[in-house]
């Protein structure tokens, strides 16, 4: 199998580099100071030391017994991505980046961010690693997760809330772009999900795929053989690239992305790009979007903040053309059920996002004999998450 | 047919060369405040000194925008600016007047309608060039190439960061002009025009045949003035949305884009005529 991207920066026909002239020098710059990086055993060693010293890895592969009893079907095990430092993978992905950034002498981090937990990622890893950060939030976004804005400044970033557009994340990353246009030679830029202008889609995916990793040694320990399924959450789609990529030569692992169902794919409010969109292009990568009949961007919906994004990462489009992956979608209500059941059975508190992939193994798992072995990821835990749990479930705090 | 029309930007340039003047080029975003206005301000602005029109295409996602547009192409897509209503307007504009037309905006509006499609559209209606901000020549074989058979010019960006040799690559790609983005940085005026933009200028001048214009943050007579002693192009695009933003639906938005549009052709005139042409 031919490795992927190829030079262009494509996975078949998506990826690639559609930014303003200005960026290409700076990706191109990227591009050779990645595969550089990727080389220096010195620098594969620091960002190790961190992973294990700072991060917490590797992160447990769990047994949920008590859903697997519950469910009746496949074993059930659980990549505690939760655990990681700063409550959800999104660091793993910061971690490499700020390293790569201090390698290539910028003192300057920027950051798009939606419910606020790359953004806590990028500013954690910021002031480890001495570094200004700015970043770019929609000003709804800002509104309704105070809680991370003010985690951010405590680490010492400066917030910036995002008045264009529908003031959230997709006009956050517009926003955190237009910024760089100006200030390419000082800031790296920190992009947060596996999509944008190659070579993001392949940084992100390389530094989180440790999840993958580390999954499949795990797994094999536990079980002597591969898993039947995986199944993780996806939106621009690093926790699910992350866990998929070490899999996908091994045709037998089925993998299954489940989007933001929202309200429900029939109308307009979710954020299910590969379930209900079309290809395009936007920030760089040619993709599937959430677009109307001009090629003009529609707004999203998800009760998980961190899945609202009318996009996705190229790779997993990649992978959805290929018929290498499925992928399906979960309602607002179904993940809240997902939410308490995992809360319920194993004293886990999904964060809303995550929820997403455990309400499609409720669903699944059923579906599969009992010795069969499926693996969720669960990308973050959910103490973010409890206003908005609350008021869905009517309670008042 | 399509070919004969092709020329216009070419044609137009050689024209201001041998009259010893630099091009100036308007940005106006279409539909902004409505179609029907754009139509009036591109007759207006032509027989003001306009050489070249630039029709802002909306976007819902202008990533290399600054305020000024972000807000002009949202007035334009409320106004329901597509593409097919955009090119209707240019058909329009053709029955009076024969100033090249450049559409300027985003890739993705352009890939949804379909590159053959919209190359054959266009060139039907009269447009002259295409310039996508994110849609580098590396990316561009499947608009190039229609955009090629129809006679239609594509029009690629150079930037303050872009190295020499890739200015040589990017120019063999380009027809028409190369437009120079003079800031590092988003499209909005500023108080002076970027430092070494004349030695800059002069360097691209030395690796390419092709008329280079020069634009962002470009928004008085006095820098238009400067900058046509040196370039081939002036393009002014933000100021001209403040005064649409300022003025909107009103009678007079024609006469006050004009006479901004009027001055920085007169102070470019005269600055070359300063220097001898």
């Amino acid at each position: 199998m031919q490795s992927l991207p190829d030079k262009r920066g494509r996975f078949g026909q998506f990826g690639g580099r559609y930014v303003a002239e200005t960026l290409m020098p700076a990706l191109a710059e990227l591009e050779r100071e990645y595969r550089a990086a990727r080389r220096d055993p010195a620098f594969r060693a620091e960002l190790e030391r961190y992973s294990r010293e700072y991060v917490g890895r590797p992160t447990p592969l769990y047994f949920a017994a008590n859903l697997t009893a519950r469910l009746g079907g496949a074993k059930i095990y659980i990549k505690r991505e939760d655990l990681c430092h700063t409550g959800a993978h999104k660091v793993n992905n910061t971690l490499g980046q700020a390293l790569l950034a201090v390698r290539m002498g910028k003192v300057r981090i920027t950051a798009e961010t939606g419910a606020g937990q790359h953004g806590v990622a990028t500013a954690t890893m910021a002031a480890l690693l001495r570094r200004e950060c700015e970043v770019f939030m929609g000003s709804v976004d800002v509104e309704r997760q105070s809680l991370n804005v003010f985690r951010m400044k405590l680490l010492g970033a400066k917030v910036t809330a995002v008045d264009a557009g529908s003031r959230s994340l997709k006009d956050a990353l517009n926003e955190a772009l237009r910024d760089w246009i100006g200030t390419v030679a000082n800031t790296y830029y920190l992009i947060g999900t596996a999509a944008g202008p190659h070579p993001y889609p392949m940084i992100v995916r390389d530094f989180q795929s440790v999840i993958g990793r580390e999954t499949r040694r795990q797994i094999l320990k536990h079980e002597r053989r591969l898993p039947d399924a995986l199944v993780a959450c996806v939106n621009g789609g690093s926790n699910a690239i992350g866990l998929f990529y070490p899999f996908i030569r091994d045709k037998d692992v089925r993998m299954y992305g489940v989007e933001a169902g929202g309200l429900g794919l029939n109308g307009a409010a979710h954020a299910a790009t590969l379930s209900a969109g079309s290809v395009g292009v936007l920030h760089g990568n040619r993709t599937y979007l959430l677009q109307d009949e001009l090629g003009q961007i529609r707004e999203t919906h998800s009760i998980a903040a961190g899945l609202d994004y009318p996009g996705v990462g190229p790779e997993l489009a990649w992978l959805k053309d290929t018929d290498r992956a499925e992928y399906t979608a979960v309602t607002d209500a179904e993940a809240l059920e997902g939410l308490r059941l995992l809360s319920e059975c194993e004293g886990i508190i999904p964060a809303l996002e995550s929820a997403h992939a455990v309400a499609y193994a409720a669903r699944l798992a059923p579906t599969m004999a009992k010795d069969r072995v499926m693996i969720v990821n669960l990308s973050g835990r959910g103490d973010k998450d409890m206003q908005t749990v609350a008021r869905a479930l009517g309670v008042t705090l | 047919m399509p070919n004969k029309a092709a020329g216009r930007i070419e044609r137009k340039f050689a024209e201001l060369r041998a009259r010893g003047e630099a091009a100036l080029i308007p940005f106006i975003v279409a539909g902004d405040p409505n179609l029907e206005a754009t139509r009036a301000l591109v007759l207006e602005l032509a027989a003001r000194g306009a050489d070249l029109i630039e029709l802002g295409v909306p976007f819902s996602d202008p990533m290399a925008d600054g305020p000024a547009n972000q807000r002009a192409l949202a007035r334009g897509l409320a106004s329901g600016a597509s593409l097919a209503a955009i090119l209707a307007m240019v058909g329009e504009v053709r029955r009076q007047s024969q100033i090249p037309i450049v559409l300027f905006g985003y890739y993705n509006p352009i890939l949804h309608y379909g590159c053959e499609r919209l190359c054959a559209d266009a060139a039907r209606a009269g447009v002259d060039g295409l310039l996508a901000v994110d849609l580098p020549p590396e990316e561009a074989a499947e608009l190039a190439r229609p955009a090629r058979a129809h006679g239609l010019d594509i029009i690629y960006l150079l930037a303050p960061t872009t190295p020499l040799e890739r200015v040589r690559t990017i120019a063999r790609a380009g027809r028409g002009f190369l437009y120079y983005v003079a800031v590092t940085g988003v499209t909005g005026a500023r108080a002076s025009l970027a430092a070494g933009l004349e030695t800059r200028v002069r360097a691209l001048r030395a690796v390419t045949e092709l008329p280079i214009g020069v634009g962002f943050g470009i928004s008085t007579p006095e820098q238009a003035g400067e900058v046509a002693g040196y370039a081939d192009a002036v393009v002014v695009g933000s100021a001209l949305s403040l005064i649409i933003e300022r003025e909107g639906a009103a009678q007079r938005l024609p006469a006050a884009v004009g006479e901004l549009v009027g001055a920085m052709k007169h102070a470019m005139r005269a600055a070359r005529a300063t220097a001898g042409g």
